[in-house]
């Protein structure tokens, strides 16, 4: 595999813990007890169907969500005890390639890679400029899109331009939300080599939240598979795989092999019990 | 298939004794305390944090620039032309009340108090919230759905220093000089409907509006915008920070800035009006001269 063979070390000390971790949006429980441990340079994807709280995962490893109980560790250090500035300090050591790219619509594409360098570090306009053009080359995006807005591209280059803007500043860890959601093939394959290039040119961690089985193969060392809180019971755990994606296919849990083959089962019966007759007819 | 309203299946309602109907008001009535109090509590620490990071750090230039075009610069020729009506309008309304009792020339003297005291301000704080604040709910809202202050914070930079900082200073700093305007513009519009139009007597129209408006007159509005500038800014940028998803939460936000926002300054106005009395009575005890 491409990805293990880029792999600069072998996965050592721990480099973000997540420990009790449970989130909650008023009465609506996402996360419960999520326990998960990531070495440095492991490039973990973190799987699991839509609205099983992934991204909020995500979003609490650099504590854009806070937890209702539990925590994150980052490096040693736990995430809620530090202040406002450390807490920046921190969030400056992790890149966040968000779902629909999430560009400022206000700026060109040039103002947004360079803005995390123009917030953090003194740089002059001509060294900002010259890594702007070096991160948008690195993601095969030509010099000319930096004077364009970025309602004027391509899904795939919005991401690519998000993907270049969260390289800006060496980044120790990359989080990628969904990064290939709503490409098409082609581009889905070229943001997951992106990915593995990334890896390859920079010493990386990488977790990667996905529902694409094919990202999760050819990009991850580690696959983690979390389930929805509403269709577990009482005490039962919400990782319900955890090992290499090489072995996710002989998964002895029928929830994690129905997933990975995309099969709808019993799921359909469970529609058309509720609801939809209509629907379900139709289709 | 159409349902009318008799055809909806509606849940039988269990017969309540009046001690359960008064348990379930005080019950309701509790509720919506709750979520008044919580939505108080969160505008408050929000505008707690913008003055934090006021005093913290000023923003950027190439971020208030921008804020005092669009909330300054655009809303100057909107805030001019109503401020232009409004003293037109008080000329027409008031004119045939004071021909009856043969006091035209005092026209002077009501359009333009009441225009520096109350409609400058008011009118130019309505316009910004009208113009401005539902324009920062939906561009913050647009911004929050689609993560865009996610990113902001996930690249270490505070949103609120960086979104909310440069849009309260620029109405703070703004809404005087628009209010200004307004005044002027009320005035000039009150003179020329007055003057021009109802044939009124220049210099006794300027001789009158000279003897009851004072400079008291003018920073009372002047001062009280600082207040509507600071409430219109804030409400809206709290709407747009709590957006609900989709666009339909956006032009909820969007909706519900301007209409807080109205409410809050009709609310400021009669408070503030109230203080700012006491504090002229305090200073010049005798109280103004009447008409």
């Amino acid at each position: 595999m491409v990805a293990k063979q880029a792999q600069p070390g072998q996965p050592s000390e721990p480099l973000i813990e997540v420990h009790g971790l449970c989130v909650q949006f008023g009465n609506n429980q996402v996360l419960r007890d999520v326990d998960l441990t990531i070495p440095r340079g492991q490039t973990l994807a973190i799987i699991g169907e839509s609205g099983c709280g992934k991204t909020v995962l995500l979003k609490s490893m650099i504590g854009l969500i806070r937890p209702a109980a539990g925590g994150i560790r980052f490096d040693g250090r736990e995430l809620s005890e530090l202040t406002d500035k450390q807490l920046t300090e921190q969030r400056m050591r992790f890149g966040y390639v968000f779902q629909m790219a999430a560009l400022f619509d206000s700026m060109t594409v040039g103002q947004n890679v360079a803005f995390p360098l123009r917030e953090h570090t003194n740089k002059s306009r001509d060294e900002v400029r010259q890594i702007v053009l070096e991160r948008l080359a690195e993601v095969g995006l030509p010099p000319a899109v930096v004077r364009q807005k970025p309602a004027e591209l391509s899904g795939g280059m919005r991401k690519r331009v998000g993907l270049a803007r969260a390289l800006a500043i060496n980044p120790e860890v990359m989080l990628y939300d969904e990064p290939t959601t709503g490409l098409d093939p082609i581009m889905s394959d070229i943001i997951n080599e992106l990915m593995i290039r990334t890896r390859r040119q920079h010493p990386v961690t990488s977790i990667v939240v996905t529902h694409d089985m094919r990202t999760a193969r050819k990009v991850a060392d580690r696959v983690l598979m979390i389930y929805p809180l509403s269709r577990l019971a009482e005490g039962e755990p919400q990782i319900i795989y955890d090992g290499p994606p090489g072995e996710i296919e002989e998964s002895a849990d029928p929830r994690v092999t129905q997933f990975v083959r995309g099969e709808a089962g019993r799921r359909l019966m469970e529609m058309r019990n509720h609801h939809t007759p209509d629907t379900l007819s139709a289709s | 298939m159409e349902f009318s309203d008799d055809q909806a299946v509606a849940p039988a309602r269990t017969r309540l004794n009046p001690m359960q109907l008064a348990a379930e008001l005080i019950a309701d009535v509790g509720e919506l305390a709750m979520m008044w109090a919580t939505a108080l509590g969160s505008v408050l620490l929000f505008s707690w944090s913008t003055l934090l990071w006021l005093v913290t750090r000023l923003p950027r230039r190439e971020t208030l620039l921008p804020n005092f075009y669009q909330i300054g610069v655009l809303s100057l020729p909107v805030v001019a032309l109503t401020g232009a009506f409004i003293g037109m309008v008080l000329a027409v309304q008031s004119y045939f009340q004071f021909r009856v009792l043969g006091l035209e020339t005092r026209l002077g003297a009501i359009i333009n108090m009441s225009l520096v005291r109350e409609l400058g301000p008011v009118l130019a704080a309505t316009m910004l919230a009208g113009r401005v604040g539902s324009a920062m709910a939906a561009e913050l809202g647009t911004m929050r759905v689609t993560e865009q202050i996610d990113a902001l914070a996930s690249m270490g930079a505070n949103p609120v220093h960086y979104l909310v900082v440069p849009r309260f200073l620029s109405c703070l700093v703004l809404i005087p000089m628009l209010t200004i305007m307004a005044d002027f513009m009320g005035v000039a519009g009150g003179w020329f409907y007055s003057v021009v139009i109802l044939n009124i007597d220049s210099h006794h129209y300027w001789q009158n509006s000279q003897q009851f408006v004072g400079s008291f007159d003018l920073f009372t509005g002047v001062f009280k915008s600082l207040f509507f500038g600071a409430a219109l800014s804030l409400i809206s940028c709290h709407r747009g920070f709590n957006c609900d998803p989709g666009a339909e939460g956006v032009g909820r936000a969007a909706t519900n800035a301007f209409v807080a926002s109205f409410v809050v300054i009709l609310v400021l106005d009669l408070f503030l009006g109230i203080a700012l009395d006491a504090i002229y009575l305090a200073i010049w005890p005798e109280g103004p001269s009447i008409l």
